[in-house]
């Protein structure tokens, strides 16, 4: 190109820059560009909005590119700069700051707006719409003093608008006109389901109320119904929906009708000046997702930089609900319009349904609540618009070849489109995957999602992703070799069999010796290796501090704002009114501002300074609870035949006798005991590491639950007479997991992945138990409290303190 | 402006430990890898503020305690695929008295 143009992109939003990370890639050289955007920020990812109110991101992460991105591209960006004239004479675009630039073409991008309803009142203070990163700060600061909201509006952006403010703490009512949510996108049953599923996560519906006013003096205080009726609400969200933002286009004497009106190539009515995105009205459709925002910028990119295109057609759309716990799909037309026949499974006992709607053969639009598995095969056969004459039943059922085939229908996306959109939060292509599996050398997930973004916001499309690389590099993902973190290829088993043949006896010898690739190892070999080498060599193995996760090497658990909480054990769950005077007055005494019960019958003093800790545990003079390390952590227990009518079997003396026994044991992962004096289980065992329950005459001996991330009952390992066998058994298995599992695997995993038959037979002969035991005595007998360790060694303790008597030196 | 100042000695912190300065406003992480270098950073994570004088230091980077956010203590940069960048200030280390100097 022989001389450079000058690009003026107008909206610093989604659809404008992606427009642009295309054209840069295409013709990196042939435009100057210049970006105007009125909000302060760089370019953001606006759909994950909701998911910075449902707290599942914060603000930087939703950032699409920073403030480096337009520097080394050598964009000019004008952020907080809202466009207020396009001057085609003088060929100029002018900011209401009077900052100019000269163009030759203009994108126009600027979105849409929401469209807040002319009511009475809708100027007051806390009624607001949800579209941008300010909305949401308004959302979460009113959260903070205000407990009541009112969402107006029963669609997409209302129900996460509404999810969001139930996650920030706030009493939720969504109103909505008409009788069934969603209703663009979903049929009566759908909507209905949706209802259900919503209201028990606490949503509460008005519908087919039609808002006439807000009331209250300065600040909303609720709405006014017109049949009479009010709620009350201190925040009033409108998500109505969106409006294209045509006001520029129309000053500036381009054709409008409710968007700006294009042609297929994004050209609007006056040469050199273009539109994308929500603002840009195609063929009498004005799109508000995010599919074919990333198709049209594709399509001007080319055409901009002389790259032959066919142009953009317009998009087939499906609809995701992006709210946790809800899964919802829907596309192409759902409603039963004439000349449609329909075919439908619902099952209110697992919550499912599935409509599928076909027309002259073809399938035209679907609907699914509950399991949304098929969405995206459904989607892929509505837009290519192929027959399924014949296979409605099947379709229907899920239960396809295809379908049963492993990955995720491999053949599906073999035959998919190279520009169909797999990642729809980062609009990544199935082409640009398989270039950078197959050019860029990409073969894990994460190398896709590092040099594509794929899978990096929701994580909704992995699954493609990952049959993707199973289609594209075939053997080479096999030959991947994941070892336990990226300084090595190495797995755990060869690790330990490495250690014990070399005898190696520091971190720092195995990480030499086995070629680690980074010298001094990560965050996560380097615990692993410390705990590796302390379970191999408990006798010989100097621990390492500084190779211990930060809350094992402070003896608490660090905070979100860098304070500590401190957990003295109680064993048993079983305390004393002296014991729990002497908790009270060190709380008073360090001001500890929360005190909170565990859920492992303890106490929490949280919001502790980290040069306070020592102190505290000096006052306390209680052993430390181990709250915050991978170890054993608590013993529960219910009240057993001491005092209980149904007890069988004193459960409160036999679980302090474990939790005697087996605390400040290093453990690959933490382990939570719990003994139950009966059968009913007040102490919630079968979902511990290892449960104790007591029956009439012995006790049930249960292992490798878990009631955390991802709850699993526990496995029956046997059942025995007396204390002592309970005490032989729960030895063995802990002895053997600590012997044999990966480091930051639970029990419940191990188990998984061995096999409880394994377990059972390795815990088989009494002899195998007796030898464990001995092992797990060795390692228990030279442990020592921690937090009396360090109060009593100066050593440690100055690692608490800050350093004091920083002086001026002169230069 | 910049303000040379003694904040502490080498034998004050643990090999590949840590220990916090605070001057003014400003805390300041102080960090002896395991050559006996010392650096200094900003005593907060661009991520979400978590206290880097609390992580794990391997080589010359460290762990954030909270989400695990990789920084390297030459540079203050994150390391990718996160983003940011912590100030970090000059050091100098007095071989004979261990003194540390840290200059903002």
């Amino acid at each position: 190109m022989s001389t450079t143009k000058k690009l003026v992109l107008i909206g610093n939003g989604m659809a404008g820059v992606r427009a642009i990370e295309h054209l840069l890639k295409l013709s990196p050289d042939s435009y100057e560009i210049t970006i105007f955007g009125a909000e302060p920020h760089p370019n953001y990812n606006r759909i994950m909005l909701s998911s910075v109110l449902a707290g599942g991101a914060d603000m930087q992460e939703i950032v699409i590119n920073d403030w480096n991105w337009y520097k080394e591209n050598n964009i000019t960006l004008h952020a907080g700069h809202k466009v207020t004239k396009i001057d085609t004479e003088r060929k100029k675009v002018i900011s209401h700051l009077g900052v100019e630039a000269d163009y030759d073409a203009i994108i126009i991008a600027t979105g849409s707006n929401p469209f807040m309803l002319p009511l009475p009142g809708a100027d007051k203070e806390g009624v607001i719409a949800f579209r941008d990163i300010h909305d949401c700060e308004v959302m979460i600061d009113a959260s903070k003093q205000y407990k009541k909201a009112v969402v107006i509006g029963g669609g997409l952006l209302g129900l996460e608008a509404a999810r969001g403010l139930l996650h920030l703490g706030m009493e939720v009512n969504v109103v909505h006109i008409f009788n069934n949510l969603m209703e663009r996108q979903l049929d009566e049953p759908a909507a209905k389901m949706l209802q259900r599923e919503l209201e028990a996560q606490g949503m509460q519906f008005l519908l087919q109320k039609s808002t006439v006013s807000i009331k209250g003096k300065k600040r909303a205080t609720g709405l006014v119904f017109a049949d009479g009726t009010e709620v009350d609400g201190d925040l009033v969200v409108m998500a109505v929906g969106i409006k294209p933002n045509i006001e520029l286009a129309k000053a500036t004497g381009i054709e409008v009708n409710r968007g700006i009106v294009v042609d297929d190539f994004m050209q609007t009515s006056i040469p050199g000046i273009y539109a994308v995105g929500e603002c840009a009205e195609h063929r009498g459709i004005a799109y508000g997702l995010v599919a074919p925002l990333y198709e049209q910028g594709a399509v001007l990119a080319k055409h901009l930089a002389d790259v032959e295109t066919e142009g953009y057609a317009g998009s087939v759309t499906s609809t995701k609900l992006k709210v946790s716990g809800v899964d919802v799909f829907s596309a192409g037309r759902f409603d039963e319009a004439p000349g449609t026949r329909s075919l439908k499974i619902q099952d209110d006992v697992a919550g499912t349904y599935k409509k599928i709607v076909i027309q002259d053969g073809k399938l035209v639009g679907a609907v699914l609540f509950g399991d949304t598995t098929d969405g995206s095969e459904l989607f892929a056969s509505i837009k290519k618009g192929e027959s399924v004459a014949g296979r409605e039943k099947e379709i229907l059922l899920g239960i396809s070849s295809d379908l049963l085939g492993q990955g995720g229908g491999s053949s599906r996306l073999e035959s998919m489109a190279d520009d169909e959109i797999i990642c729809g939060c980062n609009g990544v292509s199935k082409g640009t995957i398989a270039d950078a599996i197959l050019n860029k050398g990409c073969n894990t997930v994460s190398a896709i999602k590092s040099c594509t973004k794929a899978s990096g916001s929701c994580g909704g499309c992995k699954p493609q992703v990952e049959g993707l690389l199973h289609l594209y590099a075939g053997d080479a993902v096999g030959e991947v070799k994941e070892g336990i973190c990226g300084c090595t290829t190495l797995g755990r088993d060869e690790i330990v069999a490495e250690i014990q043949r070399m005898r190696l006896m520091s971190t720092a010898e195995v990480m030499n010796v086995l070629d680690w690739k980074n010298p001094e190892g990560c965050s996560k070999c380097r615990p692993a290796l410390n705990y590796y080498l302390g379970m191999l060599y408990p006798e010989e193995y100097v621990d390492e501090n500084e190779s211990r996760i930060t809350n094992e090497r402070f003896h608490a658990n660090i905070q979100k704002d860098g304070t500590f909480s401190v957990v003295p054990r109680i064993y048993g769950g079983v305390t004393s009114p002296a014991e729990l005077k002497k908790i009270v007055e060190v709380a008073e005494k360090f001001q500890v501002p929360l005190v909170k019960f565990t859920g492992g019958q303890r106490l929490d003093l949280l919001g502790v300074k980290k040069e306070d800790l020592p102190k505290m545990w000096e006052e306390l003079d209680m052993p430390s609870g181990h709250a915050y390390g991978k170890t054993l952590r608590t013993v529960k227990t219910c009240v057993g035949n001491t005092f209980c009518r149904f007890g069988t079997q004193d459960s409160m003396s036999m679980g302090i006798r474990m939790e005697k026994a087996f605390e400040r044991l290093n453990t690959p992962a933490k382990v939570k005991l719990a003994v139950s004096g009966c059968p009913r289980n007040c102490a919630e065992a079968t979902i511990k590491d290892f449960g104790v329950v007591a029956i009439d005459g012995g006790w049930e001996l249960h292992v490798a639950g878990n009631g955390g991330v991802k709850v699993r009952a526990t496995d029956l390992l046997c059942i025995v007479k007396t204390e002592d066998e309970v005490m032989e058994w729960s030895s063995a298995f802990l002895q053997l997991y600590r012997e044999q599992a990966q480091w930051n695997e639970r029990t419940a995993q191990w188990v998984e992945r061995v096999g409880l038959d394994h377990v059972k037979k390795a815990l088989e002969k009494q002899e195998d138990r007796l030898a464990l035991m001995e092992r797990i005595q060795k390692t228990l007998s030279l442990t020592t409290d921690p937090w009396k360790q360090i109060v009593e060694t100066d050593e440690l303790r100055k690692n608490f303190e800050q350093l004091n008597g920083v002086q001026p030196v002169q230069i | 402006m910049t303000t040379k100042l003694l904040v502490a000695n080498l034998s004050d912190i643990t090999i590949k430990g840590s220990r916090r300065i605070k001057v003014n406003d400003l805390e300041i992480a102080v960090f002896r890898l395991s050559d006996d270098s010392v650096l200094a950073v900003e005593n907060s994570c661009p991520h979400k503020g978590g206290t880097l004088a609390e992580g794990i230091v391997c080589g010359t980077a460290v762990h954030c305690p909270l989400h695990d956010w990789k920084i390297d203590l030459r540079t203050g940069r994150v390391q990718e695929p996160d983003e940011g960048c912590v100030t970090t200030f000059a050091t100098e280390v007095d071989k004979a008295s261990g003194s540390i100097y840290i200059t903002i």
